[in-house]
């Protein structure tokens, strides 16, 4: 069984968030523009210096680098998708396998992510940066997807896409947690949308966490709904 | 009509020596932005050191293979051990400590071999192969080598999952990372091979320029200006710039200002590209957003 | 100034009228070499140490004042004394001019053009056409000044004397243009070159400007150590002249005017000493102290000097 838990004060943006997730859930960090969610993506992948403690599957990962974590398992779809844009799609997709041991079963999950998003197989020999950004976005996600993660950590994935878009990529999503048990923490501004996908959520604002609970409450919550849900 | 086309032969001889230099560096440029001053000295250094090997005695294509893996070591420990502390330091920093490489290795190898000019062997028969009349069987050696690595390192880095990802770092460190890359290696790897492939080519100059410790320094001149032509960061371009100023040297040389000012002329070549173009002919345009 | 600097100068400028008077004539020659290399580097200070402009060519400016000189005393019958100007006069606008282009080039590219510089500038000293004036490879001889008015001591005294002149007037000078706007515009330049632009600093003019004043007092350097060392020789100006220029500067220390003056004792003692152990020695402790300085000194002697100073201040307090 797995469980991650954080616990940590960073002195310049987050001050003592604490959090826990269930293996396999989907839960979604809330908050407004500045309010550290992204900083909270970042510390958990040592991105930025932390202090406090992150357990994962039981390993402390709080001071580790940024590719030992992912190693570990933890995918990260950064925002700004961060593609390897003069790379082809395919290899891009080919590079998110690249730590897997398993290397007979990168054939068949390419094959899967493939049918998860037909459109990257057509575009597979052209280069990235040509795809536009709900391809992207698809990419990014493919590409965590190929590290065969066990979390996947996904920031604004819904950021500059149409809402049609953004619904078909959150019933992927769904469809992945489902199917492959993968756990997603989900960085949103689109409360709504994250809501609605989401097991649990959590809400900061100013670097602090002043709400926590499963979605549904969250949604049935007054306040969330005046700031956050705009009814 | 028979001097032109010799003149342009002994060029494309030449400028596959500029060729391989000019990749090494943009090898390293592309990976770390940073111009690599030392890169002449380290390609002099590793052939010093295949002459011990061949002095002690050793057959010259083993020699050859070794000091191309002695190459990559030195390289790939320069990297980790020099340049990593001062991977994000201020570009002085940076320019001070390439300097001070060169100065090392150019001492060093002064010290140990002293300064008395060594005749390097070459792997090539003295008479002209084929019955070519316009070049020595050297020459054409050389450019052969030089094609040899060149496409061994395209197929290296186009087909296989390490060449993969040493692109990637090279293109964004940061992305590599949340794959799992360790950017660290990636980067000493990618020195290694740049230091092998100044091995490769100051093993084809030596015969022709002598071995000294000084034998690199308008070779790595005329590297820079291939480079720059070709554009910094396009490896495509550095080997055609390569030969481009190989030719342009030898034409310039026979014909128009004698052999008198070839430092100048790269000198000159340089500045322009600098300011005329940039990104030279292959590279991609920088715009610095304020 | 503070008091405790007055003294400390006057002190120093008192050891440095007596020094000839105490030492061999060798070491005094030695000597006057201190002062010339400092007012080289503290050239090159102005332009990289405090515009941040690298430079890895100022051989090519000592060079173009050393064969300034040479030539107005050999070629033309000049008085030495009438080189230094010219030569500064001459340096001044070569580098004005050099520093035009180099507007339009940043950090490395403009380190890369100006290694270009200095790799080049042997090989164009030796090009047969200007021979008829630079004495092609064998260079020209200067005849060595004597002392004037018939002054009772020897030639090398005389030297020492004259240089210790020149380099004091270049020193007042640097220190009055950088201590005030000019310097500061240029720190600014240096460090955020688009907020210095946004303030009403006209970048452009500062830094050419810096160019050519840089190499002005380099050119007086190399005019001057023309005269001392009475030769001039196209591979006496090679790249290793211009790097050892950049280790006087990052041993003595960047933005500095007294670092001139410990880079230039580096650089002038340091190959007398180590060249008993082996005659590629010195080069190999240059590059290792660049190295060591970079890492662990990164202010270099001045900088070191200046902390030492303020703590044993803050201790008297």
């Amino acid at each position: 069984m797995r469980e991650l838990r954080a616990g940590y004060g960073h002195t310049r943006v987050l001050h003592g968030i604490d959090f826990a997730m269930e293996p396999g859930s989907i839960t979604t960090l809330l908050g407004a523009n500045g309010a550290g969610k992204t900083t909270t993506l970042r510390a958990l992948c040592g991105m930025v210096s932390t202090e406090g403690e992150v357990r994962f599957s039981g390993e402390s990962i709080v001071r580790r680098r940024t590719e030992d974590i992912a190693r570990l398992g933890i995918a990260h779809v950064p925002d700004g998708r961060g593609t390897f844009l003069n790379l082809t799609t395919e290899e891009n997709l080919r590079l998110g396998a690249y730590v897997r041991r398993d290397r007979r079963n990168v054939e068949p999950d390419l094959e899967r992510v493939y049918g998860y998003f037909p459109r990257l197989r057509e575009r597979r020999r052209q280069q990235a940066g040509t795809l536009s950004g709900g391809e992207q976005q698809m990419l990014a996600v493919s590409r965590a997807l190929m590290l065969a993660p066990k979390l996947m950590l996904l920031d604004e994935p819904s950021f500059g896409l149409a809402p049609l878009i953004v619904r078909e990529l959150f019933n992927i999503l769904r469809r992945i947690n489902q199917a492959e048990g993968v756990s997603m923490l989900l960085v949103e501004q689109n409360a709504a949308m994250a809501l609605e996908l989401a097991d649990h959520a959590y809400l900061i604002e100013t670097g602090r966490m002043v709400l926590a609970g499963s979605a549904a409450a969250l949604k049935q919550d007054d306040a969330v709904r005046k700031s956050y849900l705009g009814y | 009509m028979d001097a032109l086309l010799f003149q342009v032969l002994a060029g494309l001889a030449t400028g596959g020596i500029y060729a391989s230099l000019a990749l090494a560096l943009v090898m390293i440029y592309q990976a770390t932005h940073l111009v690599n001053f030392a890169q002449g000295e380290m390609a002099m250094f590793t052939t010093y050191l295949a002459w011990s090997l061949i002095s002690a005695g050793m057959p010259y294509w083993a020699a050859f293979f070794i000091t191309i893996a002695l190459g990559f070591a030195l390289g790939a420990l320069i990297e980790r051990i020099v340049i990593r502390p001062v991977e994000n330091a201020p570009v002085l920093a940076v320019v001070v400590v390439f300097i001070a490489l060169l100065v090392i290795l150019n001492s060093i190898a002064g010290w140990i071999y002293t300064y008395t000019i060594k005749a390097f062997p070459s792997p090539f028969p003295k008479e002209p192969l084929f019955g070519i009349r316009y070049m020595s069987a050297h020459e054409l050696g050389a450019i052969g080598i030089t094609l040899v690595v060149l496409a061994t390192l395209y197929l290296f880095f186009r087909y296989t999952p390490l060449g993969l990802a040493m692109r990637a770092v090279a293109q964004n460190p940061q992305s590599s990372r949340l794959v799992g890359i360790r950017v660290g290696w990636m980067l000493a790897l990618g020195w290694g091979l740049a230091a092998a492939v100044g091995a490769v080519a100051g093993m084809m100059v030596a015969p022709i320029v002598y071995l000294d410790p000084n034998m690199m320094g308008g070779i790595l001149l005329y590297a820079f200006a291939a480079a720059l032509l070709g554009g910094i960061d396009s490896p495509m371009g550095a080997v055609i710039g390569g030969f481009t100023v190989g030719v342009l040297e030898n034409l310039l040389g026979a014909f128009v200002i004698g052999n008198e000012l070839k430092l100048t002329v790269a000198l000159v070549l340089i500045v322009g590209v600098l300011l005329v173009r940039p990104s030279g002919f292959f590279g991609s345009v920088h715009v610095s957003r304020v | 100034m503070s008091r405790t600097n007055v003294i400390l100068l006057a002190v120093l400028l008192t050891a440095a009228c007596a020094l000839p008077f105490i030492v061999s004539n060798y070491r005094t020659f030695q000597f006057t070499l201190v002062l010339v290399y400092a007012i080289a580097l503290l050239g090159l200070n102005i332009l990289t140490g405090y515009n941040g402009q690298i430079s890895l060519g100022h051989g090519a400016f000592y060079a173009l004042g050393a064969y300034c000189a040479a030539i107005l005393m050999d070629k033309m019958g000049a008085p030495y004394w009438v080189t230094i100007p010219a030569a500064g006069a001459v340096c001044l606008v070569a580098g004005f001019l050099f520093g035009l282009p180099a507007l339009r080039l940043e950090g490395l590219y403009l380190a890369l053009a100006t290694f270009a510089l200095g790799v080049a500038t042997p090989q164009l000293l030796k090009y047969h056409h200007l021979e008829k004036w630079t004495g092609g490879v064998q260079g020209i001889v200067i005849a060595k000044p004597e002392a004037p008015f018939g002054l009772p001591i020897n030639a090398d005294q005389w030297l020492y004397f004259f240089t210790l002149a020149v380099t004091l007037g270049m020193f007042l000078l640097a220190w009055n243009l950088l201590r005030g706007r000019i310097g500061r515009a240029l720190m600014a330049i240096r460090d955020h070159h688009l907020a210095a632009e946004s303030m009403g600093v006209h970048n452009a003019l500062y830094k050419s400007l810096a160019f050519g004043v840089s190499a002005l007092y380099t050119g007086v350097a190399g005019a001057l150590g023309a005269i001392a060392v009475q030769f001039v020789a196209p591979d006496s100006f090679n790249i290793f002249l211009s790097i050892m220029l950049l280790v006087g500067i990052v041993v003595g220390g960047l933005a500095s005017i007294s670092g001139a003056l410990y880079g230039a004792l580096f650089i002038q003692f340091v190959p007398n000493i180590a060249d008993e152990i082996s005659k590629a020695a010195p080069w190999a402790i240059f590059g290792i102290f660049m190295i060591g300085f970079v890492y662990l000194m990164p202010t270099g002697v001045a900088g070191a000097v200046r902390l030492l100073l303020a703590r044993r201040r803050s201790h008297e307090i």
